[in-house]
């Protein structure tokens, strides 16, 4: 909401800096996001208070060389007047009428050296003013536009005030920074202060918090048109959607244009002006925060007229018939849901209630005749209707926050009585005022002991009392506690915390202490899983991959790449009803899909690809009302095993035992018994693919990705060049991990070390054969590493040597030859006997 | 023989005058004071020799052996020392030149920023509880104090799924009344992080998807002044020890009093930029004390128990520290920007 301080100065005083002004009420609430300066210091054109002043014109007449141009008379509080030649051509009309300085005539003046904006062109270009010949007549000053003040961008005339009644004291000569210098401030109507949706509201906030008195608005009205009584009928349905209609009468309205003032403020508040009825209607809206709505009077009579020939308009509010439209009076025609409450009349709807007008009914500009309306609506029924409707305007953003029922007579008030004084109208005596269940208003009990605990601050009651009377609530002090009587424009405070909050408002956020907790710690839990999830991620980085956070929303149909031949993942996902856009509408099931759509796009860019993630998967679950949500640990690789440097080194292409070797690092340092098996699955490359299984159990997959997939997933790669990847459960892994696990002592005796090359058929696994050692190898065997993997003619067709290198050593003694020579003959025949194995000598 | 002795000395001083590389001085030392050395062959001797000039032989004899091998060992010293200037002379390195690449992986800047709030909250016993994405209309709205069509959900434009009453979490804290209802009665002091939706336009200033983390303490005596208090030395703790702190009234639906926290700008020093847009401050995060139908909810009585609440934004945290200005940079994970980190 825009919000002028001119405005706001209508209701309290502020005397101090904008700044400071602009600190008080965002610290309270009311943030202020931007602030505009017309005019005073902090714009970017600052009006010369000697340069640029308010001139009175006393005089227009032709310009003798030049059609197009008069010569105005102005003072400006010099001794003499200034003759002025303009082209302006709101001043013609005054040329020939003589001496008219008693018209309260008023323009902003430049005096020669002012600055302004150039108003003839595009933008805000700055220009000094100097004095030159125009058509022979020498010319120093400038009657302003807009445009050349930086007001608006309007430069068809000058700026012409007229005063009025309701104008300041003018006088010629008063710095323009007094009369028109603004600061506008934007702030930012959060859903509890809706109350200050309005200049009203941000003024009685200010007054509140600075601790000064609030002037209301003048709120009387002059009736004396003929009665309203018989004449117009207010009835609802519905009390509760509508709990009060006002409705009053201004006839003979005249609809010209508003005088400056209004429009000057209208247009610093993102207002357009139209006319003065329309415009006296937003100025009400803004100025206290009721909207209101003009029938024309007229219009409602005549059908009257076929509905009830001697009786009154009526006016009834109601829900909409079954299929029922309505056009807004911008021409929209909208179906109007079931909860949609209606101002109709016995033929048909009138308007959108609370809203926004129908098209027929609206005032025109022949209309004379005005009926008000000022009513309350439901704001959770305004804004279920606002929103599905899509009409976000002013009235809707204001009674779909919450307008209090109180407010409506007083807007009434005001706005007949502005039409009476500003448009000529006489207001019809009476108000028909439906308003079946006013509410009884609040009072709320506040102990001081809970004020106390939930704030912090040790006040007294007393004191908690005077912080809320600032604010209108009326309150009485009791022993220990106090009952706050909440004012009748307020319809956020419900309960003592409430209370709480207002005194802390009022006592200053910034004045309550800092302190640390000093309530009891709850039982220390940690959070084991997560622990365990932050060890595994920094193992993977230490071992060179980075950790990715992807996209949890993604399309079945992506996910289904992974799974060539087959329809794509047959268990149920959790859909989204009003996705973003296709590819992100339903929960993954796939984390290394999500990390493989990453990988694809690093591949464009990256010559190594090292990446995992650790995150949910959601498989929906049509028992119960949650899915289930699994933590998945995906890892890919693919592309350059080393990074180039300029020394050269190749170090080639990651492979499956890349993979394999990250693998039993992270099991290593988790201490995690993992073993791996041959595996078939879509998603890898028959004869890549291992299984990972912990105590017989499957937790994984890995192996080299599918060609089919990589192609599918639009990976960018070279020729044969393998992508890894794999995806392991880590539910089922992270329970298994041991807090404890034994320590190996060092022995203190030396090592024998011995070679082992192995001869078996090809189709006896690595595993096998290691496991064949280390079972006949006894306790002395420490270490059993495989070094040499050979197939060739030399050792036979179909055949396999794998050579290891042994280390034997004893805890408790030197090993001597024998020893060791009677191990290694036990490993050979345990090779011979169980696996047909040949050692290669 | 006594000359011939001298002759020795003074030729063999001469000659290893003339040595210059460790190599020659060898085969001096070799011929000179070695096992078949001129000094041994004329050891040799002094038994064949008159009794009356032998000891004075002997004595010059050991003077002279004694003075060569002092003479050798001040020539090799030197020798080396020539040698070993040589070899480094000649090896100098261009130290510019890059050293060799490692293939270095790393954390996702999210969980750096995520670990840096556990660890300053672990700190003052707050301990991290996670909860489901995907969460009930209840406990994401209706147990927080947020009634159906309540203005304050149209801040939340929430991801409905095809089963009833179950949506994607707009904001952790979901997890508070799970918290609580696991809790209770105990005291509660917990962080809850995690990943929450938002049916938002995808734009360099808003996503789908974005972290939060949240945090909620529950006793017999948590007030305002301890929030300020708290959030005052998370503040100091991530940005800097120099942080002021500013708390406005604000609004949440599972709060009240609401307030929003905001800094000193870490990168102006206040003095006005554009990060902060020249007001020195910058919005960290939103907190307040835990509304009291929240509380009911969660299983506290409200007359009894107080708490309060805190949620911010890890991504904004991050681009504001490293200046990052589009927050499609986080799940883009392009390895050029995580690498950064």
């Amino acid at each position: 909401m825009l919000v002028p301080l001119s405005w706001l100065k209508d209701f309290v005083t502020i005397d101090r800096p904008v700044a400071e002004v602009d600190r008080i009420l965002t610290n309270a609430g009311l943030e202020v996001k931007t602030i505009e300066y017309i005019g005073i210091p902090g714009a970017d054109l600052v009006w010369d208070r000697g340069l640029i002043v308010l001139g009175h014109i006393l005089k227009v007449e032709q310009h003798p060389n030049a059609d197009k141009l008069v010569l105005a008379t102005v003072d400006y509080g010099a001794d003499a007047p200034e003759v002025v030649v303009t082209g302006a051509p709101n001043l013609f009309e005054f040329v020939g009428q003589g001496d008219i300085s008693s018209r309260g005539l008023y323009s902003p003046l430049a005096l020669e050296g002012a600055e302004l904006y150039d108003g003839h062109k595009d933008g805000r270009q700055k220009m000094k003013l100097k004095g030159r010949p125009l058509r022979g007549i020498h010319n120093r000053c400038m009657v302003c536009s807009e445009k050349e003040l930086g007001i608006s961008d309007e430069h068809e005339g000058i700026i012409l005030i007229t005063k009025d009644e309701w104008s300041p004291d003018y006088v010629a000569g008063t710095p323009l920074q007094d009369v028109l210098g603004d600061a506008v401030l934007e702030i930012d109507i959060i859903p509890n202060i809706a109350r200050c949706a309005s200049m009203l509201g941000v003024a009685r906030e200010y007054a509140a918090l600075t601790n000064q008195p609030l002037r209301l608005p003048d709120y009387h009205v002059v009736m004396d048109g003929p009665p309203v009584e018989g004449k117009v009928l207010i009835t609802t349905d519905e009390p509760e959607l509508n709990p009060r209609f006002v409705g009053m009468v201004i006839n003979n309205v005249r609809q010209i244009d508003s005088p400056y003032w209004m429009q000057y403020r209208l247009r610093l508040a993102g207002q357009r002006p139209i006319n003065v009825v329309v415009d006296i209607s937003n100025y009400v809206m803004l100025e206290m925060g009721q909207p209101n709505h003009t029938f024309d009077y007229d219009f409602l009579r005549q059908r009257a007229d076929q509905y009830a020939p001697d009786g009154p308009i009526h006016i009834h509010t109601r829900l909409p018939q079954p299929g029922e439209t309505l056009t807004t009076l911008d021409e929209k025609v909208h179906k109007l849901p079931p909860h949609a409450i209606l101002v109709t009349d016995p033929l048909s709807n009138l308007s959108l209630g609370g809203i926004m007008g129908g098209l027929d009914s609206e005032i025109k500009p022949e209309t004379q005749n005005v009926l008000l309306e000022a009513a309350a609506w439901n704001f959770i029924n305004i804004r279920r209707t606002s929103t599905t409707l899509g009409i976000h305007s002013d009235a809707a953003f204001r009674f779909s926050r919450g307008v209090h029922p109180s407010q409506a007579l007083l807007g009434a008030q005001r706005a007949a009585e502005l039409m009476r004084r500003l448009a000529g109208g006489t207001v019809a005596q009476g108000i028909v005022d439906y308003y079946p269940n006013p509410p009884q208003p609040t009072a709320v009990t506040l102990k001081y002991e809970y004020a106390r605990r939930l704030s912090g601050l040790d006040l007294s009651g007393e004191a908690m009392a005077g912080l809320l009377r600032r604010l209108e609530f009326e309150v009485k002090v009791h022993g220990d506690h106090l009952i706050a009587t909440v004012p009748d424009h307020r319809l956020d405070i419900e309960g003592p915390h409430d209370l709480v909050e207002e005194i802390c408002r009022v006592y200053g956020y910034d004045n309550i202490p800092n302190t640390i907790l000093s309530d009891p710690l709850p039982p220390q839990r940690g959070n084991p899983k997560l622990e365990q999830e932050e060890r595994i991620k920094d193992v993977l980085a230490q071992a060179g991959l980075q950790e990715l956070i992807t996209f949890r929303l993604t399309s079945p149909l992506y996910e289904a790449k992974l799974l060539p031949g087959s329809e794509g993942d047959a268990r149920p996902y959790v859909s989204l009803t009003n996705p973003n856009s296709a590819e992100r509408a339903v929960m993954r099931h796939s984390l290394l899909a999500s990390v493989l759509e990453i990988a694809a796009h690093n591949s464009r860019y990256q010559d190594r690809i090292a990446i995992f993630e650790i995150g949910p998967i959601f498989i929906e679950d049509e028992e119960e009302i949650l899915p289930t949500e699994q933590t998945r640990l995906s890892l890919a690789l693919t592309g350059q095993r080393g990074v180039p440097g300029w020394q050269g080194g190749n170090a080639g292409q990651y492979d499956f035992f890349d993979l394999k070797g990250i693998l039993e690092t992270l099991f290593g340092e988790v201490h995690l018994p993992i073993s791996y098996e041959a595996a078939q699955h879509p998603t890898y490359r028959p004869g890549r693919t291992a299984r990972l299984l912990l105590n017989g159990q499957q937790i994984g997959v890995m192996g080299e990705l599918h060609p089919l997939v990589a192609e599918r997933l639009d990976l960018r790669l070279e020729r044969d060049q393998p992508v890894l990847a794999a995806d392991i459960d880590l539910d089922a892994l992270i329970p298994h991990i041991p807090p404890y696990y034994p320590y190996t002592p060092i022995s203190p005796y030396p090592p024998i070390e011995e070679d082992l090359a192995v001869v078996v058929d090809g189709g006896v696994t690595a595993v096998t054969v290691e496991q064949t050692i280390r079972q006949a190898g006894g306790n002395l065997l420490k270490d059993v590493r495989l070094f040499d993997v050979y197939e060739g003619e030399q050792i036979g067709k179909g055949k396999r040597s794998l050579a290891y290198h042994l280390t034997f050593q004893a805890t408790d003694k030197t090993l001597n030859d024998k020893a060791v020579a009677k191990q290694r003959q036990r490993i050979i025949a345990a090779l011979a006997q169980r696996l047909n194995a040949k050692i290669r000598e | 023989m006594l000359d011939e002795l001298e002759t020795l000395y003074t030729e063999s001083l001469a000659k290893l005058d003339q040595v210059d590389n460790t190599a020659v001085l060898e085969t001096w030392y070799h011929d000179t004071l070695g096992r078949k050395g001129a000094v041994y062959l004329l050891t040799r001797q002094v038994g064949q020799m008159d009794p009356a000039i032998r000891p004075a032989f002997g004595k010059r004899l050991n003077e002279v052996k004694s003075d060569l091998q002092a003479a050798y060992d001040g020539r090799l010293a030197t020798l080396k020392a020539a040698e070993l200037e040589a070899t480094i002379a000649g090896s100098a390195l261009d130290v510019t030149l890059p050293g060799r690449p490692l293939p270095t992986g790393g954390l996702h800047i999210i969980t750096q920023t995520l670990r840096d709030t556990y660890r300053i909250f672990g700190d003052m016993g707050f301990q991290v509880y996670r909860s489901p994405d995907v969460d009930t209309d209840a406990n994401n709205f209706e147990l927080l104090n947020f009634p159906p069509h309540h203005p304050a959900r149209e801040m939340q434009d929430s991801f409905y799924t095809t089963k009833p009453d179950v949506i994607l979490r707009t904001h952790t804290s979901a997890g508070q009344i799970r918290a609580m209802q696991e809790y209770y009665p105990e005291p509660v002091r917990v962080i809850l992080p995690g990943m929450c939706y938002r049916n938002e336009q995808i734009t360099t200033r808003s996503s789908i998807q974005f972290t939060q983390v949240e945090g909620l303490a529950v006793g017999h005596n948590i007030s305002m002044a301890d929030l300020k208090g708290t959030l005052t030395e998370f503040a100091r703790r991530m940005f800097g020890a120099n942080r002021q702190t500013r708390f406005r009234a604000s609004y949440f639906p599972f709060t009240e009093p609401s307030a929003e926290m905001d800094i000193t700008c870490f990168l102006c020093e206040s003095k006005g930029c554009q990060v902060c847009k020249y007001t020195g401050w910058l919005e960290i995060l939103g907190s307040g004390m835990v509304h009291p139908n929240v509380l009911r909810n969660g299983g506290y009585d409200p007359d009894v128990y107080t708490g309060f609440a805190f949620g911010m934004g890890p991504e904004r945290i991050a681009m504001l520290k490293y200046g990052i200005d589009d927050i499609r940079q986080f799940w883009g994970n392009d390895l050029r920007f995580l690498q950064q980190f």
